[in-house]
């Protein structure tokens, strides 16, 4: 009996669905083994998260409220990863979304609720999307590197929002709390039925529609596609990089933006400090959890959504820090980045395939 | 039983994932002789001699020398035995100097050495077999030829007794080809034992004694050199007979449908590449360009696609200026590009066949409408594309890095003729291709041709130069040497041309 492993000359068409799963699953283990060390009964401590994450109308209501920015910032995160361009400043691109969202609020009045929400979507929109493409300028006329450009511009839409709920849009009437006002009730996201959730995740859910039909079914997306995996063939075929790295860039911000404008249209009705607890960064791991699939990014942020729901029920019964659900997120990432690696070999059991002894040595003169 | 067998390899088995590399390959050297490793791209030949070098382990069978099984764990193993190996890719040091790199080579370097010794000992050498180097220089200033001295000094120096070279002559030019069969030559006087990795067929016949034929990892045959010629060879290499005919009709070419006009352009470093290029190519004419590689060939094409900035000068197409339009506005003016390096430049390896395919016309009618892409279109046209070309797709879904590169190539070449091109830009089109693929594909470039499409055939293989081209033109360092009717040249001239010698000069020298 002999046990090689090989590299796979096809990848396996089953690797897109097991190597998300055995990630989590690894991740999931490992993190037992933390719980354990920490003196907790790491099955009580899943169930826990499990149940408060999905395990009543209420929880599953709290989850996907969570989902919904991470659905939108992944997969604006996602796009730009398509054409590897590394853009970890959804942050920022949702802080400035909700800015610009919460100005239109706050400054204009409109009795149609329809008018207003539809301006705070585009104005968002807009925002984020020139907060991601400032970036995306920089990297393709400069060659400035993304990856730091879009974390500087976290930074500065982040404390642009402190300086406004400090300063110039602060509540007049409210003593010293750093908000803005409380929206007029026509800038607010109405509630889907009876429930908690709002109509935020509708929004998401057709973008994530028009996200797969805009990188599958258009010439755009088609420029994408080749240009995020061949720079030389994108050139060769004629594509002007520039032009959809800036595009791409826009795009990404934009969806990014627009979770900030259903963060505040949705929860919060003002602008307020620490709006978001990170969504921004867990949709890099949301996106590759999907691996980059829109489509796939919708379960994967339903996921991640349920994670910070359940994290957060552990802090309240079981009494464990927060930073679990940071660590079981890490170690997703991390794994879901060796997973990759992982389902490039495979492992081979046995005696080796088709060996036939050789053929009785013809004489050669 | 070894009846004076210097080697003798028995029943190689090597299997890489997805590829039997040698299935039961016998193989066997007599002291003395220079012996040939024929075989297409792919047929296994470095494999074989990696095993016997000690770079690998073969799966199954044996190797013994001089009558001893040999059991190699490292090559270090093979060199004590006297083994020494070439690669195909140099294996040298380039912030090193020649001196330090065949330092590196011996066995049990000690830390200090005498230098001195070491440097009349590779002179020695060098003098003994007709080879000039300097000692002193460092890697990353020599040609690719000299880089090639140094690492056959390398192995004389460590005295090996059985030399073997992987495609040795695949980097050099005609001439310093020679200069290399001379030195293997001497070699063999003094009884030492030489394997030459070939597939090109003349350069087997003119040096070795004996022959063995790989095809598709298995020997096709051991045969002496004086009872065989090359279309045996050929036939034995390809599995039928000589597949090596392109039919190509007399044909008057028309009029001039491209000009290079004192073209300048710098390569990638900023060093000037294209010192001045003026030439033309007519309708229904095949232009050859010949020329080691690196003398501006494919900065060259890469200008006239708009892939790379022209300094001064001018490219006109039916007499219109096109210097300066991006690759796209060339592409729409009737001019096609193959690129030389089809994995890195001509496709995205990581998509599909349609995606392959579209990949020059996505933007426009019938394979997008508006914004979207038409793919009921897109899939008949897969469809049609790979049966006319007759492509070896698997499943359609793949990605196509999975293809082979004749199939490879037949997705380019199907894609840049499917708007019928006036003029085709086709750089080293066979490179790395077998026989079968490589006749495929020159046939293709001779169909344009007959078409009326006028082509530019960059290749520093002389063998494809002279069988299809109308001209050909010489390059060498940046300039053309000189302009020869096909009919004219011959490979002496062209050798000549291609060392950057003028034609009625070669007195002088
Ligand atoms: N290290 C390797 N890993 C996987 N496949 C290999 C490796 N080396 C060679 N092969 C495959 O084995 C076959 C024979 O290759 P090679 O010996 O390099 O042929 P040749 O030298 O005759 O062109 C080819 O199909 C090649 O792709
Ligand atoms: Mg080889």
């Amino acid at each position: 009996m002999k046990i090689s492993i090989e590299k796979r000359v096809e990848p396996s068409p089953l690797t897109p669905y097991l190597s998300p799963l055995v990630s989590l699953a690894l991740a999931l283990i490992v993190c037992a083994v933390i719980f354990k060390a920490a003196g907790a009964n790491p099955f009580k401590a899943y169930r826990e998260m499990f149940m408060g994450a999905f395990g009543s109308d209420f929880a599953i209501e709290a989850t996907l409220i969570k989902a919904t920015p991470l659905i939108l910032c992944g997969l604006g995160v996602a796009a730009a990863f398509r054409m590897q361009l590394w853009n970890i400043g959804a942050e920022g691109q949702l802080y400035v979304g909700a800015i610009a969202a919460s100005w239109v609020a706050l400054n204009y009045g409109f009795n149609q609720p329809l008018i207003s929400l539809g301006l705070m979507f585009l104005a968002a929109a807009l925002a984020g999307g020139i907060w991601g493409m400032i970036p995306g300028i920089l990297k393709a006329f400069r060659g400035s590197n993304e990856v730091i450009t879009t974390l500087m511009m976290n930074y500065i839409a982040i404390f642009l929002t402190s300086y406004l709920v400090y300063g110039p849009w602060k509540d007049p009437t409210g003593y010293s709390v750093p908000m803005t006002a409380l929206f007029n009730r026509n800038s607010w996201l109405p509630k889907i039925f009876d429930t908690s959730v709002h109509g935020g995740i509708i929004i998401a859910l057709i973008l994530v529609v028009l996200s797969w039909i805009l990188f599958y079914k258009t010439r755009w997306g088609y420029e994408i596609r080749v240009s995020g995996a061949n720079e030389k063939a994108a050139a060769y075929s004629g594509m002007n990089a520039a032009k959809n790295i800036i595009l791409v860039m826009f795009f990404s911000g934009a969806l990014a933006g627009i979770a900030g404008m259903s963060e505040t249209a949705g929860i919060q009705h003002r602008l307020q400090q620490g709006l978001s607890p990170g969504y921004g960064y867990t949709a890099i791991i949301v996106a590759w959890l999907a691996r980059l699939h829109p489509a796939a990014v919708v379960v994967s942020a339903i996921l991640f959504g349920g994670l910070l729901v359940g994290g957060d029920q552990l802090q309240i019964s079981m009494s464990m820090p927060v930073s679990v659900s940071n660590i079981l997120q890490g170690l997703i990432l991390f794994f879901v980045l060796g997973g990759e690696i992982l389902f490039s070999y495979k492992i081979k059991i046995g005696g080796k395939s088709g060996h036939q002894p050789c053929p009785a040595a013809k004489e050669n003169a | 039983m070894a009846g004076g067998k210097l080697v003798e390899m028995t029943d190689i088995t090597k299997r890489f994932p997805g590829v039997v590399a040698n299935s039961c390959v016998c193989f066997d050297l007599v002291p003395g002789e220079i012996h040939a490793l024929l075989g297409e791209n792919g047929a296994g030949k470095s494999t074989l001699m990696s095993i016997l070098s000690g770079e690998y382990k073969p799966d199954e069978g044996s190797v013994s020398v001089e009558g001893v099984e040999a059991r190699f764990h490292s090559p270090q193993d093979a060199i004590k035995l006297g083994i020494g190996m070439v690669h195909q890719h140099f294996m040298l040091v380039r912030a090193h100097t020649v001196m330090e790199n065949i330092m590196l080579g011996l066995a049990g370097t000690p830390f200090f050495m005498d230098r001195k010794k070491l440097e009349a000992k590779i002179m020695e050498t060098a003098v003994q077999y007709d080879m000039k180097v300097d000692p002193g220089a460092y890697i990353w200033q020599l040609s690719v030829g000299e880089q090639q001295r140094v690492e056959i000094l390398k192995a004389l120096i460590r005295n090996t007794r059985i030399l073997i070279l992987d495609e040795p002559t695949a980097v050099l030019t005609p001439k310093e080809s020679e200069t290399l069969f001379t030195t293997l030559r001497r070699f063999r006087e003094e009884g030492r034992t030489a394997i030459f990795i070939s597939h090109k067929l003349d350069e087997v016949m003119a040096i070795s004694d004996r022959i063995t034929i790989l095809r598709s990892g298995k020997n096709a045959g051991t045969i002496r050199r004086d009872e065989t010629d090359e279309k045996d060879l050929a036939g034995r290499m390809v599995g039928k007979d000589s597949l090596f005919e392109v039919k190509k009709s007399e044909k008057q070419s028309g009029g001039e449908i491209l000009k290079f006009n004192d073209v300048h352009a710098n390569n990638d470093r900023g060093i000037e590449a294209l010192k001045g290029i003026t030439l033309s190519l007519r309708e229904g004419e095949i232009l050859g360009i010949a020329g080691v590689a690196g003398n501006g060939q494919k900065e060259l094409a890469e200008c006239l696609f708009g892939l790379r900035k022209i300094k001064t000068g001018t490219v006109s197409f039916n007499n219109k200026d096109i210097t300066g339009f991006n690759p796209r506005k060339i592409r729409e003016a009737g001019i096609s590009y193959i690129p030389e390096d089809r994995i890195a430049t001509g496709l995205v390896s990581s998509l599909d066949f349609p995606d392959n395919l579209i990949l020059n016309s996505y933007f426009k009618l019938p394979v997008s409408k508006g914004p979207f892409l038409n793919f009921k279109y897109i899939k008949e046209w897969t469809k049609k594309t790979i049966e006319d070309y007759d492509i070896k797709v698997g499943k359609i879904k793949n990605p196509v890095g999975l293809l082979s590169g004749g199939n490879l190539q037949k997705l380019i070449l199907a894609r840049e003729f499917a708007d019928n091109p006036k003029v085709v830009i086709a750089a080293s089109p066979s490179r790395g291709l077998d026989i079968g693929a490589t006749n495929n594909a020159r046939k293709l470039l001779v169909e344009q041709r007959d078409r009326g499409a006028g082509v530019i055939l960059i290749s520093e293989d002389l063998e494809e130069i002279f069988q299809i081209s109308d001209r050909i033109a010489v390059m060498y360092e940046g300039k053309i040497m000189g302009i020869l009717d096909a009919k004219d040249a011959d490979r002496e001239k062209i050798g000549l041309l291609m060392g950057g010698i003028k034609l009625g000069q070669e007195a002088d020298i």
